[in-house]
Order: structure tokens, then C-alpha cells, then sequence
């Protein structure tokens, strides 16, 4: 069932997690030559590794992962991205995941989806102490969520998530290594909004395939 | 050991095990100390299970107190505080001090018996904000 038309009927298929996981761990290593160069920009350079190496950790368990309940399934490979991915992306990209898990429904709907997704982010940003504007993932998140909040189908998500990438291109880093550039910062993307929005792209897309 | 323990989380293995080294001869051997630094895989970095393990090696009753050097190390500190739980995780502080001078600091007032909000608050003294 599509995203699309889930906002119409307001419940969703089983989810594929197994599919997803695929796809998500597909897109990061297919990129990761690219996210590390982004970060190599304005970071420390590794964000793409360290993205790899965690996504396949998560693909190597799929099989268990996908055995639980959504909720458990999600907490479980928000400790695995935690525990693998490393830099300060591990606990950001896992803290994501553990407070979806939290919030969300094991069949979840769209309003359930929303409403956990929201509070994944804030549960993102508390970790980070950040905000948005700030150049950071969230920069990604809040439109991403704001997409859902208004009904907005698949494609449309995944527009938003582009666009709301490239916008972080002219901001100046204020939270994480970037921050100490100052300045020089500016006119680069960063590497944690550009990785947010493949995924976002990921799960969109792969969401839409089972349509 | 009843005093406060120390941890010490650097991006550099080298840093904290200095920094570790500089507790044990200025301060001694009265409080429980570990560290940690590198992100498991050779390079620079902090990594949440070696930080849980280093939490666990200076575990005292009456808490510990982890010094951090850059932002990953204090999100990966704060990641793990989380991760270790209730009820422990309310005994474990993340210091806003500078690691080298915040841990010799905190660890000599560990070292006279005091309380984990007088250890952390010694480390405190040491940052403008």
C-alpha cells in the first residue's frame, strides 16, 4: 500500500521492514563515497564510512530484526546504529530509530506514523542539542514531517526531503565539528541532512514499490 | 571504593590515557578511573560501548563523573549514560569543563570523599559558562 494511500484509508499493509532495510542500506553504501566527501568539506571525513558500516550491520540482522514487532524491531536497530555506526552520527541516527520504536503502533497508521515521527525528532534534536537552521539532519526531518503532517504522498515527501537538503547548503554550521568553520562552512551541504534525505528517499520509495 | 569514580572519553586514545595518566600521579590511586578514546576502528573518535565499559570499570556507589573533550564525546557519553539505565544512570554526570584540567580537578576532590554534585561542581569551576 502506498503512502498515498494510506492517507486515505489511514492504515498500512504490514510493513516490509526487511525491504526497507535493503533499500536503506542499498542507498547508503551506493553513496558513501559521496557522503564522505561532503564531510570531508566541512567535517572530519567519515561520515560515509560510518554510515556504511552501520547500515550493513543492521542488513547482516535483518532476518531478527524483521522477526519483532515494529516498536521492537525499530529500538533494536536504533542500538545497532548506536553501537556500529560511531562519530556523532551513531547516537543521532539511533536515537532516531529508538524513539520511533517507542511511539510507534505495531500497524501503524498515518496519523501514528506522523505523531511518532515527531517525536523521534525531538527526541533527535534533545540529543543533539540543536535546533533547526542550525545545518544539521534536522534541517531534514522538520520539512520531512511537516510533508506528513499535510498529506503529502510519497513523492512529494521525497521532494522535500531533496530540497530541504540543498538548503543547507548556504547555511553556517552551528552544532557539530562543522560549527568550529564558522564561515567557511557556508556553500557546502551537509553530509547528515544529505544522508537523512536518501533515506527518507528509501523508505518512500520502497513503501510506494508494495503499492 | 566509595569515592566518586572518573571517566575520561577523548577522540584521541592517546589524550585520554594521558589524561588518565596525569590523575594517577597527581591525584593517586584513592578513586576509580578509566578511559577511553578512538572509535574502535584506529582512528580519532568516541564510541558508546567502549564508554559504557569505561563506566563500568570506574562504577562506585557514589557515582562518576565522565570529562569529555569534543561534542561527539559528550553526545556518545550522554548516548551511554542513557544506555546503562536507571538506576545507575542517575549516579553518572557528563562534567562541561575542559577534560585535562576537570579531570585532575574532579578526581582530587573525589579523592577526599566528596559527593558526586561536589566533584561535578568542581569541574564546573573551570568553565566560563
Amino acid at each position: 500500500m502506498s503512502i498515498e494511500a494510506m492517507s486515505k484509508t489511514g492504515t498500512m499493509d504490514k510493513v516490509d521492514l526487511k525491504a526497507l532495510i535493503s533499500a536503506a542500506a542499498d542507498t547508503i553504501a551506493a553513496h558513501a563515497e559521496e557522503l564522505t566527501t561532503l564531510d570531508q568539506a566541512i567535517g572530519d571525513g567519515d561520515h560515509g564510512l560510518n554510515m556504511k558500516r552501520g547500515f550493513e550491520a543492521v542488513r547482516a540482522e535483518a532476518d531478527q530484526f524483521a522477526a519483532k514487532p515494529l516498536p521492537d524491531a525499530l529500538k533494536a536497530i536504533g542500538t545497532k546504529l548506536v553501537m556500529t555506526v560511531g562519530g556523532a552520527s551513531g547516537p543521532l541516527f539511533g536515537t532516531l530509530f529508538m524513539a520511533l520504536g517507542k511511539e510507534i503502533f505495531p500497524e501503524p497508521d498515518r496519523a501514528n506514523l506522523a505523531t511518532a515521527f515527531g517525536k523521534a525528532i525531538e527526541a533527535v534534536a534533545a540529543r543533539g542539542k540543536s535546533q533547526v537552521g542550525q545545518k544539521t539532519m534536522l534541517d531534514v526531518l522538520y520539512p520531512v514531517h511537516e510533508a506528513l503532517l499535510q498529506g503529502r504522498i510519497g513523492p512529494e515527501i521525497v521532494a522535500a526531503a531533496d530540497k530541504a537538503a540543498e538548503a543547507t547548503v548556504p547555511m553556517k554550521a552551528l552544532r557539530g565539528r562543522a560549527s568550529f568553520l564558522g564561515d567557511r562552512s557556508i556553500g557546502h551541504m551537509d553530509a547528515g541532512a544529505r544522508s537523512t534525505a536518501l533515506l527518507v528517499r528509501a523508505v518512500a520509495e520502497t513503501i510506494e514499490g508494495h503499492a | 571504593m566509595s569515592n566518586v569514580g572518573i571517566v575520561i572519553v577523548s577522540h584521541s586514545p592517546l589524550v585520554a590515557e594521558g589524561t588518565a595518566d596525569m590523575v594517577r600521579q597527581m591525584v593517586g590511586d584513592e578513586v576509580p578511573l578509566a578511559w577511553c578514546g578512538g572509535n574502535g576502528h584506529g582512528g580519532l573518535g568516541t564510541n558508546v560501548e567502549a564508554i559504557m565499559g569505561a563506566i563500568d570499570k570506574a562504577w562506585s556507589e557514589a557515582g562518576v563523573a565522565i570529562l569529555v573533550d569534543l561534542g561527539g564525546a559528550e553526545t556518545n557519553s550522554e548516548m551511554a549514560v542513557e544506555m546503562i539505565g536507571e538506576p545507575r544512570a542517575q549516579k553518572i554526570i557528563v562534567c562541561n569543563a575542559p577534560i585535562v584540567e576537570g579531570a585532575v580537578m574532579a578526581a582530587t576532590e573525589a579523592s577526599g570523599g566528596a559527593s558526586l554534585r561536589e566533584v561535578v561542581a568542581t569541574a564546573h569551576e573551570l568553565s566560563p559558562s
